[in-house]
């Protein structure tokens, strides 16, 4: 079948899809994004993790054909070096990298969240992105310095008077 | 494999009755998984994810009426004051990307014994609203789960909501896993108050070949409760406990064994239990 939907802001389609086909591997496989990862295929590790309409999913388990029309931003859609990566690259939080992409996309929803995450917070939002290397610590860490870099962008945006409101919802929304 | 894809419900029904091999996809969190392992290649999948109607909640005549295609993640951040045990148990749904996408017609459809609604469903006594082009029927939760991953719907039937009954008292959702998230229940509990008709609901989730119920240790409870002071004594709650455990029918698996599970129930059911009859606040 044929497929169409909106891939990092452009329109993206393929002429050939298998009905069942994952969103994962029509991103990979079809538009050529091999950032986000495949590896569990059950959605416990995250790796494919990528925004779908705005929330974080395991693209894995979305069926590529559920998309058509829809709006999916993947790691490479981020632009970047971002705060998160940065955050990531300056706390060493990457180690063989292969969970680093589905990791980066968590981080991202939760600091353009909640603005000062509390350790628990953070280990909530990331239950669902498994680091094989085990380095979580540095991880966790990353996503504390992305936050911190966030809130001080935010600070600097928000100080000069005449500048609109970040957003009508409850939290800053900077995504 | 085609891939139906209606617009609304009355679309979906016609869908359904025309192809009644099609297997419903909405959060695509079971489905997929069982695509991507080749354990199954239905003729069709009809795709519930584009009908606004069902991602709606409403409450209506004692009750909330939760559409099939409402995600954990809602039912946690909108239900939460409504529908604490179903909140609690939602928080325990795989992850946060799971819970964006999962569904609770999806988890009801799965009918997994280990589905993590279940218990809450069953200790509150909701009741699924299935269609099809026929018409509307409802069915008891209890009446819904037939055999592991087994439901009473008919071919061409698909649900439409699930109500629950508004909270009437104290519950609580308890689950046992290997870690504390992202993990499927070796066993789960759920039990529920309802203070006016002093009735005891309860749910027992992953240890048996569907969610079950446990009906003596209801009617036990019910007899054994102070319902004015809400305070039960040490053996009464032991002994619903050992009632819950006994109303099981676990086997051994790669998640536990049955006499963990019987003994994991019966401990779950007495701390519940507290969680409700004592008056502190109780973390979750």
């Amino acid at each position: 079948m044929k497929l169409s939907l909106t891939v990092n802001g452009a329109d993206r389609s393929a002429q050939d899809v298998w009905p069942g086909t994952s969103l994962l591997t029509a991103l990979r496989e079809e538009f050529g994004l091999t950032g986000a990862k495949n590896a569990c295929e059950q959605g416990e590790c995250g790796s494919c993790t990528v925004y779908l309409d705005g929330d974080p999913v395991c693209s894995c388990l979305v069926a590529a054909a559920q998309a058509e029309g829809r709006q999916v931003r993947t790691v490479e859609g981020l632009g970047g070096p971002e705060a998160v990566q940065r955050a990531f690259l300056a706390c060493g939080a990457v180690q063989c990298g292969f969970c680093t992409p589905g990791l980066v996309v968590a981080v991202h929803d939760l600091v353009h969240r909640i603005e000062d995450p509390d350790e628990a917070t953070i280990r909530e939002a990331l239950a669902g992105n498994l680091c094989r290397c085990t380095g979580y610590e540095k991880i966790i860490e990353a996503v504390r310095c992305a936050a911190a870099e966030l809130r001080a962008e935010l600070s600097e945006h928000s100080a000069p008077p005449g500048l609109p409101e970040p957003s009508e919802s409850s939290g800053p929304v900077r995504r | 494999m085609e891939f139906l894809a209606p617009a609304d419900w009355t679309e979906a029904l016609e869908a359904k009755a025309a192809h009644p091999g099609a297997v419903p996809i909405c959060g695509g969190t079971d489905v997929m998984v069982e695509l991507n392992f080749e354990l199954r290649r239905p003729p069709a999948l009809l795709d519930l994810g584009r009908i606004r109607a069902l991602k709606d909640w409403e409450v209506c005549d004692g009750h909330v009426r939760l559409g099939a295609a409402v995600t954990f993640a809602r039912i946690i951040s909108a239900l939460a004051d409504r529908l604490p045990a179903l909140a609690t148990a939602a928080r325990t749904v795989g992850s946060p990307q799971i819970r964006n996408r999962a569904t609770i017609g999806g988890n009801l459809g799965t009918a997994s014994p280990a589905g993590d609604a279940h218990p809450v469903l069953l200790a509150t006594g909701a009741v699924v609203e299935a269609e099809s082009v026929r018409g509307v029927r409802t069915i008891p939760v209890g009446d819904f789960f037939t055999g592991v991953k087994r439901n009473a719907l008919e071919p061409d039937e698909l649900i439409r909501a699930v109500r629950i009954p508004e909270t009437a008292g104290p519950q609580q959702f308890a689950k046992v896993g290997s870690r504390n998230a992202m993990v499927i229940a070796v066993c789960s509990f759920a039990v529920a108050l309802d203070l006016e008709r002093r009735t005891v609901g309860t749910g027992i989730g992953s240890a048996g070949p569907r969610p079950l119920t446990a009906p003596a240790a209801e009617d036990f409870l019910a007899g054994a409760l102070d319902w004015d002071g809400l305070a039960v004594s040490e053996d009464a709650a032991e002994r619903f406990g050992a009632l819950v455990a006994a109303a099981a029918s676990p086997i051994d698996d790669v998640r536990g064994t049955a006499a963990y599970r019987r003994r994991a129930l019966a401990v779950m059911a007495v701390r519940t239990l507290r969680w409700m009859t004592e008056k502190e606040a109780v973390a979750v």
